[in-house]
């Protein structure tokens, strides 16, 4: 039950998957912050095969105007997948998929973000697949979170973002576009490692209630993971080579 | 929703006191749902057809079985689609025009629960391989709103699918259009499972069963989460601007496991199956 026919053997006897991975192994992972001259902070992430940019304007007027709220700023997300990221073209619109996607990456980050501060404004995140492999979401917000960092926006924590899922029979870190479309379960996981709050959680496919009980432990694992490398890319970007490539003022 | 924030704050500083006591604004108890009441078979121009009640929520589903062309890569299973929309007549604050990011998560996270349990088992739904298969689409309409639509609309698309009548369809010549045999004779949808989800609020530290209007408008976050017959869980949704702790998350899932045990009697009940 669940997932499609496939040849791939996703979990051969050593216990390795389709790409040579460990069941607890997460992809390579690199992020670097500060990639783009405008924003006011950004982040390039690859997650596998999943080629993400994540820009951050704000806090700044909004537009239109009655979004505004006196009492706190407001955070805005758009996840948007370019029509080249994928196999078969992408219609450049946005999907109801991609909209969902916005919604859930927008209330992630929204518990970690402090705005408070800035009423009346905006902060607006930007993230832009250039090329999706599976788990875009826990990259993209990956990216976002290292992305509003660098612009300097308050946070109570980071949030960092990876799946597990069921492969084969057996709970499996970071599931990958093979996995995905043939496993039998996919639950992508965001995590705020200091406050201990999952601030994005779905699932697709059936898992027993013990499966479930490891799984979620297992994409907490994952996200500590990737914490550290988010927590690098921040400290190559302030304190190993700051604002090389940029002419505003974040120095 | 955010037109008078004041009395949005007081509210919420009743229901979270109201919690610290161990107490709801409607007297239930935490885990527990509001009265489900069922009607099956509403809409005999559907195929299958429901009106759910949870509280005062209320939601029609209708189901409508068609021939359609299978998707691309899916030649040998039929199609499954699940859809919800929020009608001007449930809400002062609900306007027309197109769905905003909340209905269409709502239509989302309903299509997964059902999906993700494999219900509707849509490899019995090929009429012919590759050319013809059997569509089931399933839409629900809320016509009254007092939070949960998730759960609501779950439900309602849940009976309506099982008390569904489907003609069968037949290809008599090789590219052909698929005709109807034996007008008149129906058979059930092939089904599964009986999945239902339950949506969890926290506000405060406190987590919460099927959330009424007053408490959805001030919780800090919510999860839903679909089990199936087996009690396995099939789908989740985390929504709302805060977050919950891992072992909150663990809890979750045992509350939606019993509380949809409770649930699914009182839909296999009511349908009879």
């Amino acid at each position: 039950m669940g997932g499609r026919d496939t040849d791939i053997v996703l979990l051969d006897e050593n216990g390795i998957r389709c790409d040579g991975r460990k069941v607890d192994q997460t992809r390579k992972v690199s992020i670097k912050a500060g990639v783009l001259k405008n924003a006011n902070g950004s982040a390039y992430i690859e997650f596998g095969d999943n080629k993400i940019l994540a820009g951050v304007y704000g806090p700044r007027d909004v537009h239109p105007k009655h979004m505004a709220d006196t009492d706190t700023g407001i955070l805005r997300c758009r996840y948007h997948m370019e029509p080249f990221s994928v196999t078969e073209r992408k219609n450049p619109a946005p999907s109801r998929r991609e909209i969902e996607i916005s919604k859930v990456i927008k209330e992630a980050l929204a518990p970690a973000v402090i705005l408070d501060q800035f009423p009346r404004t905006a902060v607006d995140v930007y993230i832009e697949i250039l090329q999706a492999d599976g788990g875009s979401r826990c990259a993209a917000l990956d990216a976002a979170s290292v992305a509003l960092a660098d612009a300097g926006i308050p946070m109570r924590d980071m949030v960092c973002a990876c799946a597990a899922g069921k492969v084969a029979d057996t709970i499996v870190l970071d599931v990958n576009n093979e996995e995905d479309q043939a496993g039998q379960a996919d639950m992508p996981m965001g995590y705020m490692p200091n406050l201990d709050r999952v601030t994005l959680l779905q699932l697709d496919g059936v898992l027993s209630p013990d499966e479930y009980t490891k799984c979620v432990e297992t994409a907490k694992h994952g996200c500590l993971q990737v914490y550290e490398i988010q927590k690098k890319a921040l400290h190559d970007r302030f304190f190993v080579n700051p604002g090389n490539n940029d002419g505003d003022s974040k120095q | 929703m955010t037109s008078s924030s004041v009395l949005n704050d007081l509210r919420r500083k009743q229901i979270l006191d109201l919690l610290e006591q161990g107490k709801r604004v409607d007297g239930r108890q935490f885990d527990e749902t509001r009265n489900i009441s069922i009607e099956a078979g509403v809409i005999p121009k559907a195929n299958g057809s429901a009106r759910v009640r949870l509280g005062d929520s209320e939601v029609i589903c209708g189901v409508k079985i068609q021939p359609d062309r299978p998707f691309p890569d899916m030649g040998d299973k039929g199609v499954f689609i699940c859809t919800a929309e929020l009608l001007p007549l449930s809400h002062p604050t609900v306007e027309t025009g197109p769905p905003g990011e909340a209905v269409i998560e709502l239509a989302r996270v309903v299509d997964r629960g059902i999906r993700e349990s494999h219900m509707v088992d849509t490899s019995k739904l090929v009429i012919q391989k590759d050319v013809s298969v059997v569509g089931v689409f399933a839409d629900n309409t809320v016509v009254d709103y007092d939070g949960n639509l998730f759960d609501a609309c779950s439900y309602a698309t849940t009976v309506a699918l099982l008390s569904a009548k489907s003609p069968k369809w037949e290809i008599k010549d090789g590219d052909g259009a698929p005709t109807i045999v034996d007008e008149g004779t129906t058979v059930d949808i092939p089904t599964t499972t009986v999945p239902v989800s339950i949506t969890m609020a926290k506000i405060g530290d406190h987590i919460i069963v099927d959330p009424n209007g007053d408490e959805w408008s001030c919780m800090d976050a919510r999860l839903t989460i679909t089990t199936d017959s087996d009690g396995n869980i099939c789908a989740l949704q985390k929504g709302g601007s805060q977050g919950f702790t891992i072992q909150e998350i663990q809890k979750c899932g045992k509350i939606a496991i019993d509380a949809g045990k409770k649930v699914r009697d009182i839909i296999t009940k009511q349908v009879g199956t």
